[in-house]
């Protein structure tokens, strides 16, 4: 399909779907605004917010893009004993729970390196894995149900999934850490 | 293939990005960690974090696949000329539309803040860092995507492989190191 590389047209094609993304994002802020007091006493904490974000946005646009390939290639069915698909949904929680113990460590580290810290490392790596796991569950269930619907509405899936993904899992993202805080520390 | 070996490939071909992305996600992780003393001098900038950090990665890589959909169909050239008028296009887009972006989440932070009734700073001031961040930002990612699709291209990768790593690694990093300097531009001291 030609695009028109114009200014005009680019804004008009990207704008819309931008700004109503910037208000899911907005959304996430303000999760992050509500325990903001806890981030700042605890600078591992805050540390570890951007890293699960983007962890968790990436988790969901690999098992997105990979799920995308499967059925451009007609390989994929929407089948819970198809082992494409299965297989890729195992891959992505084997991922999260070995990477984000990882990422809480690293946080932690990171927090020592540059200033204070004032938490334990096993109550950051906890955390890390406490949320990474949520994540990973959450991120599957709506880049699955994302796929399923732009199959459904015969969308092209490398359009629409992955911004969707991304963006839905930054807010999960916030969300689930917000709840391993509150239970954890 | 068997569930087991659907997921091992799976696991071995993602986990290099994956580890590469946490890698860049604990570097801007430090940076958010050091700005503690900018997060209390403006109330509500932490509320606008997520939202200026998705912008980088939703405009700026979607300015990069387009970049390397263009070098694909050979409509655009991988060198930098000043002159081309798709590639100013793109540009000026991506960067218009980051800006707007960006003024949008801070004046929507502000909105939604003062009708909670929680403390936020002026629609000035953080509609201000918002723009400058978006500005510093955006200058900063036009030339990374820029200068990476192209000299991948011209040494034989794949550009659509590159913008997404790139975009998702450096554009947190670029986005709160900007954000920092733009909150000691507007408000000064901190």
């Amino acid at each position: 399909m030609p695009r028109t590389w114009s200014v005009r047209a680019i804004t008009r094609a990207s704008l819309p779907i931008l700004l109503a993304l910037t208000v899911v994002e907005v959304g996430s802020g303000l999760v992050l605004g509500t325990f903001e007091a806890t981030l700042l006493q605890y600078p591992s904490l805050l540390v570890l917010v951007p890293v699960t974000i983007g962890t968790a946005g990436n988790l969901g646009s690999i098992l997105a893009s990979r799920l995308s390939t499967a059925f451009h290639l007609g390989t994929l069915s929407f089948d819970p004993g198809d082992d494409d698909l299965a297989g890729n949904v195992v891959a992505t929680v084997m991922l999260a729970i070995t990477v984000f113990p990882v990422v809480g460590a690293g946080a932690w580290g990171v927090a020592a390196a540059t200033g204070s810290v004032r938490l334990p490392v096993d109550v950051v790596i906890a955390v890390a894995a406490v949320a990474g796991a949520s994540l990973a569950v959450l991120a599957v269930a709506v880049t699955l149900l994302a796929t399923y619907a732009a199959y459904r509405f015969e969308l092209d899936p490398d359009d629409v999934v992955i911004p969707v993904v991304t963006n839905t899992c930054d807010v999960l993202g916030v969300v689930v850490l917000f709840g391993a805080v509150e239970v954890l520390v | 293939m068997s569930v087991r070996r659907v997921a091992a490939t799976a696991y071995r071909e993602a986990a290099p990005a994956l580890a590469a992305s946490v890698l860049g996600g604990l570097f801007a992780g430090a940076v958010l960690g050091g700005m503690r003393a900018q997060l209390e001098a403006v109330d509500g900038l932490l509320v606008v974090v997520p939202a200026l950090l998705a912008t980088r990665g939703n405009v700026y890589a979607s300015f990069g696949a387009r970049l390397a959909t263009g070098l694909h169909q050979g409509i655009i050239e991988p060198h930098v000329a000043a002159g081309d008028r798709r590639l100013r296009a793109a540009v000026g887009a991506a960067m218009g539309n980051g800006l707007l972006a960006s003024g949008f989440a801070a004046a929507v932070a502000f909105g939604v803040l003062t009708a909670l009734g929680r403390p936020v700073a002026g629609l000035a001031t953080l509609v201000g860092v918002a723009l400058v961040a978006g500005l510093l930002s955006g200058v900063a990612l036009t030339g990374a995507v820029v200068a990476v699709v192209f000299a991948g291209y011209r040494r034989g990768y794949n550009p659509d492989t590159l913008v997404g790593p790139l975009v998702t690694t450096t554009g947190d990093l670029f986005g709160l190191a900007f954000l920092v300097l733009a909150v000691r531009l507007i408000v000064g001291g901190v």
